[in-house]
């Protein structure tokens, strides 16, 4: 498949203001304020593209559930949090696009009638944070932010955006957590409804999108819908940042068509895998998403129904790339271990399942393990999907749930055989007894 | 006199502050700047920021013991931090954080007695992609092995 650069085109210094300015930069915006909110919303909304956050939710319709008329101020909220495993596509864009996505908060502001733009970039980015933020006042300066666009873009609307930087927590990636550390609190997720186009921050309405989604919108507003909806995949067109990790020869961000073979991807812009070994193992989306088995991947094409209809998600687009050696006991150990220390506590199936799932898969790969503890962890993560709060608990849940569905007889290699033993203490060790619990408690 | 924040500081504070509708929302960013001042958040630091921004106290606690990265224990002159999540581990974290942990000869989260280094194994810092990697204090170091990693640790002086 041919590369399409939209988010990070190939200009050298493009993150420079003149740089972009000399490349039609900040023209799309100009363009964008001299048609209606409806219209501009329209656009994205047939251009077709979707959130690049995990949900691959209509950006358009999102923007839509916005309130037309309320008193109250709305907000932009521009989640750059990125703290899923295997995702880090978005410092890219901080580091070699970050005019690109100022233009696109200053279009997506414009849209839902936002004067106010947080950009939620995570604690541990300190150095692009740094370069944000000297972009951002680079384009405070030239007027293209602030009270000043007025004059340069000669219109009545203008918006002011600023950076908030996290401070080492998971959760912040979920949009209602995100909110709540946006006003000063712990990152607890909040219970959904009302949705933030409802109630959001400090109670206003708002809409959180992505950082790579935002940095689609100027190229949708200057190349038109059209244009956007016929590259890559149909239903989840544009292109996607995808960041290739693990036993890889190249890994890296590659920026390709959505739709493009997992093959292609590895083989081709990965560079295939070390030492030319096989594949055992493929997460196609970030550590939360259902990984895939080495024998599975033929055909199947990275967008977000492609991959749903073959048992993953697309999530964040970080492709994992695990070889033949690899131990998948420790890897899910070390993925729980993650989701444990992540889990915000709030809601008790997450905070505990996570940490027995932790705490059960530990006594696995140190080798006290049988073939039944892989029910019971099953068993504890479909107690955890879907009675939590937020998608932290699926994230949990699932690399669990599938890894021992499609790695079975993988994983029982590190187990032990069932025991089988006549016991003493018959009560406490029913677990293992081979006598029906009728005859015990006779 | 307890922790005060400089008059640099209370500048940088106050512009924090008027980024935000309420002066709750500026804890965090209010709390990076103490922690640049002072090195780490304690007690006396807490109350300060919660005078300085006219909030409950338990609220600049609340927030200080759910985010890692305020530390609340004065951290070593560099403070090593190790991914070992998924990425790195499959290209040798655990092997670099065995590394480290022998030449410091301090555990998770602990300072050597001189207060040079302090150590600790953090979650995906989003370097997947130029795995394995350690960050010095705010800067990253990726691409390593455990010989690269001896080399910067030997460097720092």
């Amino acid at each position: 498949m041919e590369e399409i650069r939209i988010v990070l085109p190939k200009i050298p210094d493009y993150h420079k203001i003149e740089v972009y300015e000399n490349n039609g930069g900040y023209q799309s915006a100009k363009k964008a304020f001299n048609i209606s909110t409806d219209e501009v919303i329209d656009i994205v909304k047939k251009s077709g593209l979707r959130g690049r956050g995990g949900a691959a939710f209509s950006t358009g319709l999102k923007w839509s559930f916005m309130p037309k008329t309320t008193d109250k101020p709305k907000y932009l909220a521009v989640n750059g949090d990125e703290s899923e495993p295997g995702s880090f596509k978005d410092r890219q864009v901080f580091e070699d696009n970050p005019h690109q996505l100022i233009e696109g908060i200053l279009i997506s502001c414009y849209a839902i009638g936002a004067k106010t733009a947080y950009i939620y970039i995570r604690g541990e980015y300190h150095k692009w944070i740094k370069l944000m933020q000297k972009a951002l006042d680079d384009a405070y300066e030239a007027g293209y932010v602030g009270e000043k666009m007025k004059e340069k873009f000669g219109t009545d609307f203008y918006c002011d955006i600023y950076i908030h930087k996290g401070a080492g927590a998971y959760i912040c990636g979920e949009e209602s957590a995100l909110m709540n550390s946006l006003e000063g609190y712990r990152g607890y997720p909040r219970i959904k409804p009302p949705f933030p186009a409802q109630r959001g921050l400090w109670g206003n309405p708002t809409t959180i999108n992505n950082v790579e989604t935002i940095a689609n919108i100027p190229k949708i507003i200057e190349n038109g819908w059209e244009w956007f909806s016929s590259i890559g995949a149909q239903k989840h067109p544009g292109t996607i940042l995808f960041g290739l990790s693990g036993h890889l020869n190249k890994p890296g961000v590659y920026e390709l068509p959505s739709g493009i073979l997992l093959t292609e991807l590895i083989e081709k812009y990965g560079g295939g895998v070390l030492n030319g070994k096989k594949i055992k193992c493929v997460i196609p989306g970030g550590s939360s998403m259902p990984p895939l088995r080495g024998d599975q991947l033929e055909g199947i094409k990275m967008d977000a129904d492609s991959l749903r209809d073959a048992g993953s998600a697309i999530g964040t687009a970080g492709v994992m790339v695990m070889d033949e050696d690899t131990n998948l006991l420790k890897v899910l150990l070390r993925i729980t271990k993650f989701y444990h220390h992540e889990s915000c506590g709030q809601c008790t199936p997450c905070r505990e399942g996570t940490g027995w799932m932790e705490k059960t898969l530990k006594r696995l790969a140190d080798g006290n393990g049988t073939p039944k503890d892989l029910d019971m962890l099953e068993s504890v993560a479909n107690n955890i999907e879907g009675n939590t709060i937020c998608a932290l608990g699926d994230a949990a849940a699932w690399p669990v749930k599938f890894m021992i569905q499609r790695f079975r007889n993988e994983l029982e290699e590190y187990l032990k055989p069932e025991i089988i033993l006549p016991v003493k203490n018959k009560v406490h060790s029913m677990r293992n007894t081979v006598n029906p619990l009728s005859t015990i408690l006779r | 006199m307890g922790f005060q924040f400089t008059e640099e500081n209370i500048a940088r504070v106050n512009k924090a502050k008027s980024k935000y509708p309420t002066s709750l929302a500026a804890v965090m960013e209010t709390l990076w700047i103490a922690q640049e001042q002072n090195g780490y958040i304690s007690e006396e630091v807490m109350s300060h920021v919660a005078e300085v921004l006219q909030i409950d106290k338990v609220n600049v606690l609340s927030v200080v013991t759910f985010y890692t990265m305020y530390f609340q224990k004065k951290m070593g002159k560099y403070h090593i931090q190790v991914c070992t999540n998924v990425s790195c581990m499959l290209r040798g974290a655990y092997e670099i954080w065995d590394a480290v942990k022998d030449k410091l000869g301090i555990e998770n989260m602990e300072v050597t007695s001189d207060g040079k280094f302090s150590l600790e194994e953090v979650e995906c810092m989003g370097a997947c992609g130029y795995a394995p990697m350690i960050a010095v204090n705010e800067n990253f170091h990726e691409n390593l092995n455990k010989e690269k990693v001896l080399e910067i640790l030997d460097s720092l002086k």
